[in-house]
């Protein structure tokens, strides 16, 4: 009898996961309908986002996620996988736990004081350098690489781990130098691991709010520049969410929170499913 | 030069950059840390202990109102998400196991653990503040605790597959039922495992600002009514800090000063029981 409650009640808190996830996609996609019958494919391909006249183009918002994201993207991975081969291969033990589990613990800062450091201490320093605002597009993309570091360095590093020292020691007793064996051993083992780790990481950043909401300055234009101000989808919900004031406007936010979660969703579950597993499968 | 001199050159070279890689990449989060640690230091005193917040210029002003809201965001959110999350965990290590709905859960609440959390936001919004008409800490708490289920899931899971088999066989033998051997073997051996996720669970909502903008809102006064917009540390953090007024940026540094050493707190904790938990 007892059994049988405990098992009902488990299996329910365990569909619930299930349950919310799609009443999410339901509810988002809802909300969004009147955007999308008024608008059309509009939404996705116009930047005009002018709630004065009733009028709503996220192609500034996407165009700022993916810039800023794979700005973040390509200034966090060369130095992620030097910080990931410095932690498994080249640091010496001790050094090796302090770091490791200080960049663990980096990454479990939140967000929104990466974002108040961006605001404060690096955007006038761009502001010296090129001159301009400094709240840019480049600043986002900066901000964002140095939040998902700790993350994507801490998650490469153990996918470099997962290589059996037995290969390792196979190719050292061949005369490979540290390097030799890095590039031709670890790395082609540790393949989809890797590419997998940074896709996850790709997945956060897209997602993230506050760390370049500080320093984007919610401008809905398409840049002309990585130093012009423009905006993201997570940057654009965080300031107008609350200011939204007619039915459309309102519709065409959600509208901008399903494109958001479809995107990361997407990357998310190529990261975990098609590399990711094959690693699992490997093991 | 010989071929065996070129390689051990460009191996030093190579160790050079990765090196200098994870310099700068040190540099960079100390750089943050430290200035963390100097503003925040510098904005602490009693003051922001015992007094709420006020306008600005006002010397009065402290971050008692923000404190109270996030502890009570954040108990709320526990309260419904820790035994949803250690149920569900139970469900996918004891009864689903490897069936294929077990499979579809894990990865289903594997991708949520990375999904935007201001998505979240956005959907408790639509079904809890618009048909109450206002923002509330309930609000907040829901959207906490959708996303703190799916990372308590994934350690209970994980934690009590750790637990031996012979020791449930054991219980068994003894003729306990199912639910017996569960809550008095299973989950006493996983006990430092599920402690240490739930931690861990506490400390990623506790740095979460994205889903609270839109959901339990904002107050600049102290108020323990679930029913209100609630204030909490991280968006008092996000207002003071992009105000031009000093004194409320500075009250913004000793906000994310205290919030990250509870985190961090939190963090050391939980890799302390697991750690000694492991050694017995």
């Amino acid at each position: 009898m007892i059994d049988k409650i405990f098992l009902n009640m488990t299996r329910t808190s365990a569909l619930l996961i299930l349950f919310i996830v799609a009443w999410i996609f339901v509810v988002l996609f809802n909300q969004s309908t009147e955007a999308m019958q008024t608008f059309g494919l509009d939404f996705i391909t116009k930047d005009e986002w002018a709630p004065n006249v009733d009028k709503f183009g996220a192609y500034a918002a996407i165009f700022g996620s993916v810039a800023s994201t794979f700005l973040a993207m390509l200034l966090s991975i060369p130095v992620a996988i030097g910080v990931a081969i410095f932690l498994s291969e080249i640091a010496h033990d001790k050094i090796k736990g302090f770091f490791g589990v200080s960049i663990e613990l980096l990454a479990a800062i939140p967000s929104v004081i990466y974002g108040m450091w961006g605001l404060f201490f690096f955007v006038p320093i761009l502001r010296d350098l090129f001159g301009g605002m400094g709240i840019s597009l480049l600043a986002a993309g900066i901000v964002l690489a140095i939040m998902i570091l700790p993350f994507m360095a801490a998650v490469t590093r153990d996918a470099m781990n997962t290589t059996p020292d037995i290969l390792k020691e196979s190719a050292y007793a061949l005369g490979g130098t540290q390097w030799d064996v890095i590039k031709d051993v670890i790395i082609p083992y540790a393949k989809a691991g890797i590419i997998g780790s940074l896709i996850l990481a790709l997945g956060r950043a897209i997602g993230e709010t506050m760390a370049v909401t500080f320093v984007m300055g919610n401008v809905h234009h398409t840049p002309s520049s990585i130093m012009d101000p423009t905006t993201s989808i997570p940057v654009t919900l965080a300031n107008e969410f609350t200011e939204a004031d007619s039915s459309l406007y309102f519709s065409s936010l959600f509208g901008l929170a399903l494109t958001l979660l479809i995107m990361s969703f997407v990357v998310i579950a190529i990261a975990k499913f098609y590399f990711l597993r094959k690693v699992r499968k490997g093991q | 030069m010989t071929a065996t001199q070129k390689r051990i050159i460009i191996n030093k070279i190579a160790l050079g950059f990765s090196t200098l890689s994870a310099i700068i990449a040190l540099g960079f989060l100390f750089w943050i840390l430290s200035v963390l640690v100097m503003k925040g230091i510098d904005a602490l005193n009693w003051n922001i202990f015992i007094f709420e917040g006020s306008p600005p210029g006002y010397e009065d002003s402290g971050l008692k109102h923000a404190l109270v809201g996030q502890v009570i965001l954040i108990g709320l959110a526990t309260m419904i998400g820790v035994p949803l999350g250690i149920m569900a965990g139970t469900y996918l290590s004891e009864y689903g196991k490897s069936s294929k709905l077990a499979h579809t859960i894990r990865d289903i609440s594997d991708i949520m653990m990375s999904a935007p959390s201001i998505v979240v936001g956005a959907f408790v919004y639509a079904v809890v503040v618009m048909p109450m008409g206002h923002f509330s800490a309930w609000a907040g708490a829901i959207a906490l605790a959708i996303i703190m289920i799916p990372i308590i899931l994934r350690t209970t899971d994980d934690m009590l597959q750790l637990v031996p088999h012979t020791l449930r066989e054991a219980a068994f033998a003894l003729g306990a039922p199912k639910y017996k051997v569960i809550m008095d073997v299973v989950y006493r051996g996983a006990k430092a495992g599920i402690l240490t996720g739930v931690l861990l669970g506490i400390a990623r909502v506790g740095g979460e600002t994205a889903p609270l903008l839109f959901t339990s809102f904002n107050d600049n006064f102290f108020t323990t009514d679930l029913n209100e917009a609630m204030p909490s540390l991280t968006v008092t953090m996000f207002n003071y800090a992009i105000s031009p007024y000093e004194d409320w940026q500075q009250l913004g540094w000793a906000a994310a000063f205290i919030l990250s050493m509870f985190i961090l707190g939190l963090n050391i904790f939980g890799r302390l029981i697991l750690h000694f938990g492991k050694r017995k």
